[in-house]
């Protein structure tokens, strides 16, 4: 028994335009179902097929879903910080102080991008200890894991090169002794601090160059990890759960094959 | 004619066939943009100018520092020590992770305020975790008199400039 609401959502699917942009159609066959997600540039990576359990988000403790929500907020916060910021040594300082005092709801959208980074880390630590104690990281999802400490890596060093970004002393100093960590690196260490810096100093070329990888490279180099990461849990036959999870006990019976992989 | 073509590619020498050789120049040719590819980038990526101040330091007249003095220059990060022995310039980068140090009057010693490391006047290390004492600097006096401060050039210790 389907409402009116129901029945115009039915019309619209049906329709010519719908169907030019969805050709899969409407219909709740399996076929139907299968070809929505495969002729769906978005969907059409992951397999036409999952168990609901295996994607459910409560297996991660929704630490993996909420890592993921606070590096939208990150996108989205960031974004919108960067048209008033200019990355300039005369300008870094005001700037951020002008987000602070003068831009209407800057201080709210600096403070909310502020503390999504310090909550992601968090998180990220959080979703990592989940899956080490819980043995998620064992096999089929070994490489998932490897993954997961790229996107570790990407987290810290978006962290670090934000940090600069206010220009302030404690930016200064905390990228001063953070630079000369990697003078460290035998041999090509001294290389590495000047490329990094684009000088011998924090300086203009520094700023500039932090700004770059935290607003560009590494957020691109985030995407492509994290579109990795999600697909391979499907890959490698959904999220890990306990299997004295009651919940998951249910599905097993329920679903003779649910071992299989999709 | 299939058979006189299977003949005619027996015929061909196994090393290099036209495929393979044509296979092997562009592998080469990709190989070679490749590694050039990495040296511009190299090149691209570290400036050939760099808009800092200069290494050499004007620190002014050697008669304005008073005997057992040291003067900190902020923003050229060098003390200027007057001993009894003679002037001489010292970093005032931490050789641990390149804070600012500053000098304690009271204490009379050199200590960073990142990670606790301690120095004497003459730069020798007292203790904190700095791997190595704070650095001497070429110092000479100019033909006007100026005392002048490469931050450039380390010098062994102890080498006072006796004017």
């Amino acid at each position: 028994m389907s409402t009116k609401a129901e029945q115009i959502i039915e019309q619209v699917r049906a329709g010519r335009v719908w169907r030019s942009v969805f050709r899969s159609g409407t219909g709740q066959s399996t076929l139907h179902r299968a070809l929505a997600i495969q002729q769906n540039i978005f969907l059409h990576l992951f397999a036409t097929k999952v168990r609901k359990r295996m994607v459910r988000f409560s297996a991660t403790w929704y630490l993996g879903t909420l890592t993921f929500g606070t590096f939208l907020i990150l996108v989205i916060t960031g974004i919108l910080l960067m048209l008033y910021y200019h990355p300039s040594v005369p300008q870094a300082y005001a700037d951020m102080k002008d987000l602070q005092f003068v831009v209407s709801s800057g201080l709210f959208l600096r403070n909310l991008h502020r503390w999504s980074a310090q909550l992601m880390v968090f998180l990220v630590f959080a979703h990592m200890f989940k899956v080490f104690y819980r043995g998620a990281y064992r096999t089929p999802r070994e490489f998932n894991w490897v993954i997961g400490i790229v996107l570790l890596l990407i987290t810290l060093l978006l962290s670090y090169t934000g940090y600069l970004l206010p220009w302030d002393q404690l930016a200064y100093w905390a990228i001063t002794v953070g630079s000369n960590l990697s003078s460290a690196v035998p041999l090509v260490g001294s290389k590495i601090h000047f490329l990094l810096l684009g000088g011998n100093q924090v300086n203009a070329n520094a700023l500039l160059r932090f700004y770059v990888l935290h607003c560009v490279i590494l957020p691109l180099a985030a995407i492509l990890f994290i579109a990795i990461h999600f697909w391979r849990i499907r890959k490698d036959g959904g999220l890990y759960v306990q299997q004295s999870d009651p919940r998951a006990q249910a599905d097993v019976e329920s679903e003779p094959d649910a071992k299989e992989v999709q | 004619m299939p058979d006189a073509t299977l003949e005619l590619t027996h015929k061909l020498p196994a090393e290099l066939d036209r495929r393979a050789f044509f296979t092997k120049i562009g592998l080469g040719s990709l190989s070679i943009a490749a590694a050039g590819t990495i040296v511009f980038s190299y090149e691209y990526l570290s400036p050939n100018v760099l808009y800092e101040p200069s290494a050499i330091v004007n620190v002014g007249k050697p008669e304005n520092f008073a005997v057992n003095s040291v003067t900190m220059d902020v923003n050229s990060g060098i003390y200027l020590v007057r001993a009894e022995e003679g002037y001489f310039a010292l970093s005032a980068v931490c050789t641990h992770l390149g804070c600012l140090t500053a000098w304690n009057q009271d204490l009379g010693i050199i200590a960073c305020p990142c990670h606790g490391s301690k120095f004497t006047r003459t730069g020798e290390k007292i203790e904190g975790p700095a791997p190595k004492p704070l650095p001497w600097l070429k110092t000479w006096v100019d033909d006007e008199g100026d005392l002048m401060v490469d931050r450039s050039t380390d010098i062994p210790s102890l080498q006072y400039l006796r004017i």
